[in-house]
């Protein structure tokens, strides 16, 4: 009894979460409390690495709290899952080799990256040969082989198994293990985004899981045995998972005895308890932007932006009329006020982008030109294009009104904010945009994916893992509403850039492409399917005695690298 | 008795049953569905999605995911959760003890004092005492839970450090001290509301009891005041309260969905709201049930209790 009870479900977190996002879309969460920002990231990056200081201990020591605002359920790291599960992987788990901050391939369970160098890669892109590590062993003393592999690689491709990805694993044909240390296979075709799709994708033990009846309710997916730093110690559902250290650790670390997860759904609630000290480390969602002056004011603390693959754009419908004439969408480009919407509504610290692809990347294109808020030469490109006032001050052209609906996830307040302004910035050159915004559920399912929308303010990472392969978004055989598999929403056809990515996803030699992805993103650039406005960022932060933490915009979350996590004394 | 009794159950079960479907078709109306958190994760593509919804069961007609549901239930298999794919009666089992903790501290409290304030409220009717105490309920009443719960934290764990700002425990510690330490402001903050309504209740019913004739009659042939409260009174204005607690049992189990937010307490509640968002339907099925079967029995166990204790009713 009591009015405790009474109140609807999600009134406690929506109160206090001040953009109202959405608990369960885990990305549009974070979407809504980042900040947004290229330079600030690596800023933030500096900033840690200037703390960080002292030599960790010779055995592992203490333990830290890692909060999170999500909850990590999925612990078999080749099931769907978001991205808060993939911190507990990087800790209980290895891929074969993974990704570092700047992007290079790291070898963990392959003693080598493979590389047309070195033959691990034939030429052509075909023939993979991985050379394993002789001295791993899993967590419950049972060494890891090649046998662990093929296991691994070919459960992706179980009808039953609820894979999380397909994509790259669904070519490997012919795997065969040649030696306890040493496996090859066949690519159905050259596929270059697999090596870094490989170094997301961890390996998990035959021996516990090869007789499953199901693949999907094994015992292991709550009793998980992996290779990693930490082995599993006990998980309390809905409140924390502690982490054990694993002694006999091949890699780095681990130099903390404990790794507790600690799920704090509420926002505010989060930012307290780093404030009382009772977390450690404060990720995912982070700390939201109305706290970060204090939070920079708190003793003992380290707080800083850190970058993240997500660009927020306006995604439009090029099915519709109205988009299909490239002079709108550049006019569109041309009136968007980005600065104001950066500094009024996003804390003034996101940087803008032009680019869908972090500044981090690789394969980012600097020379990309940079949009300038210009509502003069918007209102002359609609004029030349035959765009002329009608009624109300609408544009028209052949009868149609360059009218259209902007649609986000509702209740999002900084993204109603944001569309307002721009709603505002639109009119000034006669374009109406009215705002229909929809629960969370319902506009990012069929609506979106279905191409049922004029326009979207969303948050995307266009990346395949840490790879600028971007076919899924921009290839014109990718559109769901016409049968397609990927994420192309925006129904945008362009030959050319067909042509590019296929060429890209195909050459396994990193500077031609790059050259290629330049190359998209000039054209992109140029076409618009999607008005970028910035980059994002989530404010985190840690104790200040808490060192090692670095941040990764190659990895799903900052908890990539625990084992190299520790206190200084 | 025995015939009321099977009666009863039997109407329970059919309630039950329509529980299931009403809950079930509801759940499925609303927009989303379990992959719905998945569908802007980077990477995944729709054919992904439409391959998991199609290896879930999840793309077949509602009647037929029902009748497969149903059907499981009736044999004792709950189901699993989408989640953590753990069964659904082990989830609910592990949250179940952090609210049993939660509500049955605070409901001592709140039973404890409510009582006494009311009972006090109604023998000084009107006095300095009942018009605070009217006061202070409609305002305990009326304090947003949540708002209240951050304001304890901000004064006793933020400013003064004296209470742990919630959870269950401190990780690597657990101790009974721990948890009892962790329990003091969780179990107050909810107490608070409880115990305005208690208060309520007790008092409008200890108020309907000494204006009966019994009582004049108990006074009239001389008992001490102390004896005509206590003995005649009070014993008789409990009566109406054991229909509240049985009420109350629900509650108990299925948690305080504020407090245990603000808390970071894992409990039911908590279980609840997380197993919506995600759309998690075993698990929302399996806590709508559980707490469906907790109502039906604590109204059954009230009425039972009620005709026990009160020899005026009888159950036939």
């Amino acid at each position: 009894m009591g009015r405790d009870r009474l109140c609807l479900p999600g009134f406690g977190r929506n109160s206090t979460d001040p953009f109202g996002a959405s608990p369960y879309l885990s990305r549009r969460a974070v979407m809504s409390l980042s900040l947004g920002a290229g330079a600030a990231g690596l800023l933030g990056r500096r900033a840690w690495a200037q703390a960080a200081g002292g030599a960790p201990p010779s055995k592992p020591t203490g333990q830290v709290v890692i909060g999170l605002s999500q909850e990590p359920t999925v612990f078999h790291p080749l099931m769907i899952a978001i991205e808060v599960d993939q911190g507990v992987w990087w800790s209980l788990y290895n891929p074969l080799w993974g990704v570092d901050p700047d992007g290079n391939f790291t070898p963990q369970l392959a003693s080598e990256v493979p590389s047309l160098e070195n033959g691990g890669i034939s030429a052509d892109g075909l023939m993979w040969r991985i050379k394993l590590r002789g001295d791993v062993k899993w967590h419950d003393g049972a060494p890891f082989t090649a046998d662990d592999v093929k296991f691994s690689l070919e459960l992706n491709n179980n009808p039953n198994f609820r894979a999380g990805r397909r994509t790259g694993h669904e070519l490997i044909r012919d795997v065969k293990v040649v030696s306890p240390t040493e496996i090859t296979w066949r690519m159905e075709r050259p596929y270059a985004p697999y090596m870094s799709i490989l170094a997301w994708t961890f390996m998990v033990p035959q021996h516990l899981l090869a007789n499953a009846s199901d693949p999907n309710t094994t015992p292991f997916n709550n009793a998980p045995v992996g290779t990693g730093p930490f082995r599993w110690g006990e998980r309390q559902s809905g409140d924390h998972i502690t982490l054990l250290a694993n002694p006999n650790y091949f890699g780095k670390g681990p130099y903390l005895e404990r790794a507790t997860y600690k799920y704090i759904p509420d926002l505010t609630v989060l930012f307290t308890q780093f404030r009382t000290g009772d977390i450690d480390y404060i990720g995912i969602q982070g700390i939201t932007p109305d706290h970060y002056n204090e939070a920079k004011g708190l003793a003992d603390r380290v707080v800083s932006p850190i970058a993240q693959a997500f660009v927020e754009s306006i995604t439009m419908n090029l099915g519709r009329p109205v988009f299909q004439d490239r002079a709108v969408r550049e006019a569109l480009y041309y009136a968007m006020d980005k600065k104001s919407i950066i500094d009024e509504i996003y804390y003034g610290l996101p940087k803008p982008t032009d680019s869908y692809l972090p500044k981090q990347s690789w394969a980012y294109n600097p020379n990309l030109p940079v949009q300038d808020y210009n509502p003069d030469k918007s209102k002359q490109i609609l004029d030349a294009a035959g765009w002329k006032p009608g009624a109300g001050g609408v544009r028209e052209k052949n009868g149609l009104r360059l009218e259209f609906t902007n649609s986000t996830t509702a209740g999002n307040h900084v993204r109603e904010q944001a569309q307002q302004l721009l709603q505002q910035n639109w009119r000034d050159i006669g374009a109406a945009m009215t705002i229909k915004n929809m629960p969370a559920a319902v506009i990012w399912g069929d609506y979106f994916s279905m191409s049922k929308y004029d326009s979207v303010m969303v948050g995307e990472d266009f990346l395949v893992g840490p790879d600028p392969d971007v076919a899924y978004y921009f290839d014109s055989n990718n559109v769901p509403a016409k049968g397609g598999a990927g994420n192309n929403t925006m129904q945008y056809a362009n030959p050319e850039v067909d042509k590019l990515l296929q060429e890209g996803a195909s050459t396994p030699d990193q500077a031609k492409r790059k050259a290629i992805y330049q190359q998209v993103q000039t054209i992109i650039r140029n076409d618009l399917p999607i008005l970028p406005i910035f980059q994002y960022t989530t404010v985190e932060g840690t104790k200040a005695k808490l060192k090692g933490y670095r941040p990764n915009i190659n990895t799903q979350t900052n908890c990539w690298n625990v084992n190299e996590w520790y206190w200084a004394t | 008795m025995t015939r009321y009794l099977v009666h009863r159950l039997g109407q329970n079960l059919i309630l039950l049953w329509l529980v299931s479907v009403i809950a079930f078709t509801v759940l499925h109306l609303a927009p989303g569905g379990p992959l719905a958190q998945f569908a802007l994760v980077p990477g995944l593509t729709q054919a992904d999605l439409a391959r998991i919804a199609h290896q879930m069961g999840l793309d077949r007609s509602l009647p037929v995911q029902y009748w497969e549901w149903f059907r499981r239930m009736l044999v004792g298999d709950w189901g699993r959760s989408y989640r953590d794919t753990q069964p659904v009666l082990l989830v609910i089992g592990s949250h179940l003890f952090a609210t049993l903790e939660l509500m049955v501290s605070s409901t001592i409290i709140a039973v404890l004092l409510g009582t006494w304030v009311g009972v006090l409220g109604a023998i000084r009717r009107y006095s300095l005492f009942d018009y605070l105490a009217t006061v202070g309920a409609m305002i305990a009443l009326s304090i947003p839970t949540f708002w209240f719960g951050l304001v304890v934290i901000y004064i006793f764990s933020v400013k003064l450090a004296w209470l742990p700002a919630g959870n269950l425990y401190t990780v690597g510690d657990g101790s009974f001290l721990d948890f009892a330490h962790h329990l003091i402001a969780p179990s107050l903050v909810l107490a608070l509301v409880t115990v305005a309504i208690w208060s309520r209740y007790m008092r409008s019913s200890m108020l309907e009891v000494i204006n009966q004739d019994y009582i004049r009659t108990a006074r009239a042939k001389g008992l001490r005041e102390r004896s005509v409260l206590i003995d005649h009174a009070f014993r008789n204005a409990l009566l109406p309260m054991i229909t509240i607690a049985g009420l109350q049992l629900p509650t108990l189990l299925s948690g305080a969905l504020v407090t245990e937010t603000v808390f970071t307490w894992p409990g039911m509640g908590r279980l609840f709201l997380d197993s919506i968002g995600y759309r998690d339907y075993p698990m929302v099925m399996g806590v709508l049930m559980f707490s469906a079967v907790l109502v039906l029995l604590g109204n059954l166990m009230a009425d039972l209790l009620y005709a026990a204790s009160d020899p005026r009713i009888r159950l036939d």
